[in-house]
Parts: structure tokens; C-alpha cells; sequence
């Protein structure tokens, strides 16, 4: 498997557990495309954690193909498949009696890495997930918090550089404060090692927040629908998707576009609210409703005004 | 039959010059220790070592063994478990005296009655130990791309060290304890200077101290040893 990042195709894939006459995944085909993040989402039922568990053969297909850079699956030795792929689930899973540079090493020892290789590798990991690579590799996964907990999973999952991520609930466990930090810094990461990304969640804002694309599944592992955030909130396929993504899926859809995407008017500084050219729309919004105001200031990185934008230019 | 034994030997011990305090037969007598070390204490110490680590041993492997197949096939587990239970049930002196005909009056028969008691203590912890490894553990293990053995080895294993090592702790110091009562069929171990002791007309103190203490204190200091040992194996258990 190349270690960039590498296409994953589900053909078909269908998924019945033995005794069950309903599939937890059902002819499901969709591609993600390399380098991407491909979030499935749908309610609890919906096959979504099945589907990603197929990937690295955690759980057998019953029928249909999944593809690795056109390779299927079924193709690879077992274990070298899984050594290939990062897995992140949502309990970690860390090795409590291994150090955090013995769990972030795990695949490269097992992969024959020499000695300082790993070391290296393991610090320049922790400080990527913005671990301190001196201190914190020393420790044991109980000296950690949850979200310090959660960086070294996603660190060890990155260990040996695989081309794909599977990500199951990576953030569930997590506290909604540390939760919005660690979805952007993945974001930030992301931007780093562009990684094919398999994330499952059941959260329709963090799916909004950190798919490429998003595959809403519904009960019996059918997909409703795969498409860009924008074109699921703007154009949901039916009212199933429509009622998943929720009534404020206008309001949500404002969340994928700041104030810099916007044609702004020429700035006039007469003591409107000022606010930098990053913030979404849906804050924006939520600033010029609080202040009852008709416009905003929008300021650069360094406090300079870049131009007025009106009200009704954020619900454009 | 065995108190035949005791008849047989020689009532009064043979003190050679006796000392003052060995005359009152005193609690503690430091010359009786000191002459007698060598051809006395010091062989029964070892004899009572070697007693213990066969038995420690050979039940450690045995409960192993058997904790891997019940894990394996978890309906085996209840009835290993109650049958472990049961061995540990029976009196030690009972449990001799059954087994003289199957394999007479020998370090064998003993051996077998200690490695029983020890299988009821080292099975459960075992299994207990190996058993609380959490799931989520097994499973980023094997997503990971851990194979069986691997994960039983790397992960598993090291996971139940706790409460494999507490087990053996208890097997330790109870089979010190309970392999003094061996000197009851054969002239092994720190048991043989104790009987011996009881057995003298108006009971012998020093040595009853003597090779009495020499039976707490190795057990003490294989307690000692075995604690240390378990800080060393598990570091990741002292933190937090």
C-alpha cells in the first residue's frame, strides 16, 4: 500500500451478522477520494461503525468488495492490511502497562522499525498532536486526561505512516470544549499528512465540521445519501436526510463559510462591530442579531478593516 | 504410624555438653542453634525451599495451563473452579494419608498435596487476571495488527501480571506454611526440626523456636521478595 494517501472504494459491501435476516450494510458503494475525509453519519442502527470495521476486515464482508487503491481487501494478508491502516476508536484503547512512546511504537515495532527511528518518529508525533515529545513520552496513559488520551491514540494510529485512517467516534467521549479543540487541531493535522480519513460519528454538526464529504446511512446500513457538506444541508436528497441534518440546516450551512469568503462593501469604521475575516458566517450572524445591527466590520489577521458586511450578504 | 516414628527415636536428644540453657531448656539457646546449624537447620531451610519453589512451581504451571483452556472454552471454567475449590478443601493431613497408597511415603506424595493447594489460589487469579484485560485494549490491539499470539504476549499477559503475581504471593507464603506439616510422613523440610521438638518428652524449645521462626521469616522474606518483585514487573500500576 503506498504510504500517501490512498483512494478507498466500497463496491456493493454488504454486511449481515449470521442469524439476522436485516443487513447492517446494505450494497453500500461510495468512493472516497484520496486525501480526503469521508465522515458516515446517520442514527444509531444506521451500519456506520460496521461499514468502517469492514475496512480493515475487523468484521467480515458478507458480500461486495472494498477497494484500497483498487486493490481489494480481501487481497492483503490480515495483518498487514490492519499494520497499513491507523485505527482510532473512541475509548482509545491505549496499552495501560506501555508508556506513551511504547503505544505510539507499537506498529513500527512490529513493522521492524530500528530503535531510533521510532524514537524519532515518536517525537516528532507528539508534537504534531502537541504532546511534549520529552515529557509526556515517559508517561503512562493513566497520568493523561481524556483528551491528552485521544491525541496519543490519533499519534499512534499516524505511528507508521499509513495511507488510511479509520476513525470510529474518535471524539465521542470527550467534553464539548476539548471536543471543538481537538476536531480543529485534527483539521489542522489533516492539512499536514493528507491521509485518506474514514471518520464515524453521530454527531451531525461534527460531521458538518470535519467531512470532505459526509454518507448519511440510515436504519439497515443504506445510504441516503454522499455528498459535500454544502450540497447535504443546501439540497438534502429527501426528507429523511432533510429531518437528520435538522431544521437549522440554513443556519448550519452558514457554519462553512467565513466573512472572508464574502464580497465585502468598502469599509466605513463607524463604530460597527469588528470582527475577523475567519469567523463563520453563523457567528457573524449571531453577533449582528445580539447588537441589532444591520452590518459588520470585517478586520484582517492584524486588526486592519478589510470592508462592511451587510446583514442580509450573510444570508445571501 | 507416624508417631511409631517419633517413638522409635531417641527420647532424650543428644545435647553433647550441654549448656546452662540448654539444661533448663530454655526458649532460645544460641549454642544449641549455632552447633546444630549445619547438620540441622541449614539442610531442613533448604530442604523446605526446594519443597516450596517444586510445588509453587509445578502448580503455577498446571493452573496456567488449565486458565488458558478455560478461557478458551469458558463453559470449563465452573467446574475447573469448583474442582480447585474442592482440592483446597480437604485437610492436608487427610489429603496425605489418601495419597500413601497411590504413591507411598515419599517427597512425591507430599509434592502432591502441596501443588493442590496451590492450584485453587494461582487458577482464579489467572483467570481473573487474564480476564480483566478491557475490550477496548483487545481491540486497538487487533486493529492494530496484533495476531493472537502477539496480543496474548505484548498485552494480555503483561495486563494480568497484578494479579498473577498477588496469586503467587499467597501460594508462596501458604505453601511455606503448609509444608512444615510434610515432616508429618517423610524427614523433609523446617517441619521435621518441629516434630522432632514436639516430640521430646518435655518439648524441646529451642529448636521448636528455632526452626519455627526459620519458617516465618522465609516466608516473610519471600513475601518481601515477591512485593518487590511485583513494583519492578508492573511500573504503570504505581502511577496515577
Amino acid at each position: 500500500m503506498p504510504t500517501e494517501a490512498a483512494e478507498l472504494v466500497f463496491d456493493e459491501a454488504t454486511k449481515v451478522y449470521p442469524g439476522r435476516d436485516a443487513a447492517a450494510v446494505d450494497h453500500l458503494s461510495l468512493t472516497v477520494p484520496a486525501g480526503e475525509i469521508c465522515v458516515l453519519v446517520g442514527p444509531s442502527g444506521g451500519g456506520k461503525t460496521t461499514a468502517l470495521k469492514l475496512v480493515n476486515r475487523l468484521i467480515p464482508l458478507t458480500s461486495g468488495y472494498i477497494r484500497i487503491d483498487g486493490r481489494q481487501i480481501g487481497d492483503y494478508d490480515v495483518t498487514e492490511l490492519r499494520r497499513s491502516i491507523g485505527y482510532v476508536i473512541q475509548q482509545v484503547g491505549l496499552f495501560p502497562h506501555m508508556t506513551i512512546e511504547g503505544n505510539i511504537g507499537t506498529v513500527p515495532r512490529l513493522l521492524g522499525w530500528k530503535r531510533e527511528r521510532i524514537r524519532d518518529r515518536v517525537g516528532e508525533l507528539l508534537e504534531l498532536v502537541g504532546l511534549d515529545p520529552e515529557e509526556d513520552r515517559k508517561r503512562f496513559p493513566a497520568e493523561l486526561s481524556g483528551g491528552q488520551r485521544q491525541r496519543v491514540g490519533l499519534a499512534r494510529a499516524l505511528a507508521a505512516n499509513p495511507a488510511l485512517m479509520l476513525m470510529d467516534e474518535p471524539f465521542g467521549a470527550i467534553d464539548p470544549i476539548v471536543r471543538a479543540r481537538l476536531q480543529d487541531e485534527f483539521l489542522r493535522l489533516h492539512r499536514e499528512v493528507r491521509k485518506t480519513v474514514v471518520f464515524v460519528t453521530h454527531d451531525v454538526d461534527e460531521a458538518i465540521k470535519v467531512g470532505d464529504r459526509i454518507a448519511i446511512l440510515r436504519e439497515g446500513g443504506r445510504l441516503a445519501q454522499y455528498d459535500t457538506p454544502q450540497q447535504i444541508l443546501e439540497h438534502p436528497v429527501d426528507d429523511f436526510v432533510a429531518d437528520f441534518v435538522g431544521r437549522d440546516r440554513a443556519l448550519k450551512a452558514l457554519t462553512l463559510k467565513t466573512l472572508g469568503d464574502l464580497e465585502l462593501s468598502p469599509a466605513t469604521d463607524d463604530g460597527l462591530p469588528r470582527l475577523s475575516a475567519d469567523t463563520s458566517l453563523r457567528d457573524a450572524l449571531a453577533v449582528a442579531v445580539a447588537e441589532r445591527r444591520e452590518a459588520l466590520l470585517v478586520v484582517g489577521p492584524d486588526g486592519s478593516p478589510l470592508g462592511v458586511a451587510k446583514r442580509e450578504d450573510l444570508l445571501r | 504410624m507416624t508417631a511409631q516414628r517419633f517413638a522409635d527415636g531417641p527420647v532424650i536428644p543428644n545435647f553433647g555438653k550441654p549448656s546452662a540453657c540448654l539444661r533448663d531448656n530454655g526458649w532460645f539457646c544460641t549454642d544449641w542453634i549455632h552447633e546444630h546449624w549445619g547438620d540441622t537447620l541449614q539442610p531442613a531451610l533448604i530442604q523446605h525451599i526446594q519443597l516450596t519453589l517444586i510445588a509453587v512451581g509445578i502448580g503455577f504451571a498446571i493452573s496456567f495451563a488449565l486458565a488458558l483452556v478455560a478461557l478458551r472454552f469458558g463453559f470449563l471454567d465452573p467446574p475447573l473452579g469448583v474442582f480447585t475449590d474442592f482440592l483446597y478443601t480437604i485437610p492436608s493431613l487427610a489429603l496425605f494419608q489418601l495419597l500413601v497408597p497411590l504413591s507411598g511415603v515419599t517427597v512425591t506424595t507430599v509434592e502432591i498435596a502441596l501443588v493442590s493447594y496451590t492450584l485453587f489460589i494461582l487458577y482464579r487469579n489467572i483467570v481473573v487476571g487474564l480476564r480483566s484485560v478491557p475490550p477496548e485494549v483487545l481491540e486497538s490491539a487487533r486493529g492494530m495488527g496484533l495476531t493472537r499470539r502477539q496480543t496474548f504476549l505484548r498485552v494480555e499477559l503483561p495486563l494480568a501480571m497484578p494479579a498473577i503475581l498477588a496469586g503467587l504471593r499467597i501460594a508462596v507464603v501458604a505453601t511455606i506454611s503448609i509444608a512444615t506439616v510434610a515432616a508429618f510422613l517423610i524427614e523433609d523440610g523446617l517441619g521435621a526440626p518441629i516434630f522432632a521438638a514436639i516430640g521430646t518428652p518435655d518439648l524441646f524449645k529451642t529448636e521448636l523456636v528455632a526452626a519455627g521462626g526459620l519458617a516465618i521469616l522465609l516466608a516473610l522474606t519471600a513475601d518481601a521478595l515477591l512485593t518487590l518483585a511485583q513494583r519492578a514487573l508492573t511500573p504503570w500500576n504505581r502511577v496515577r
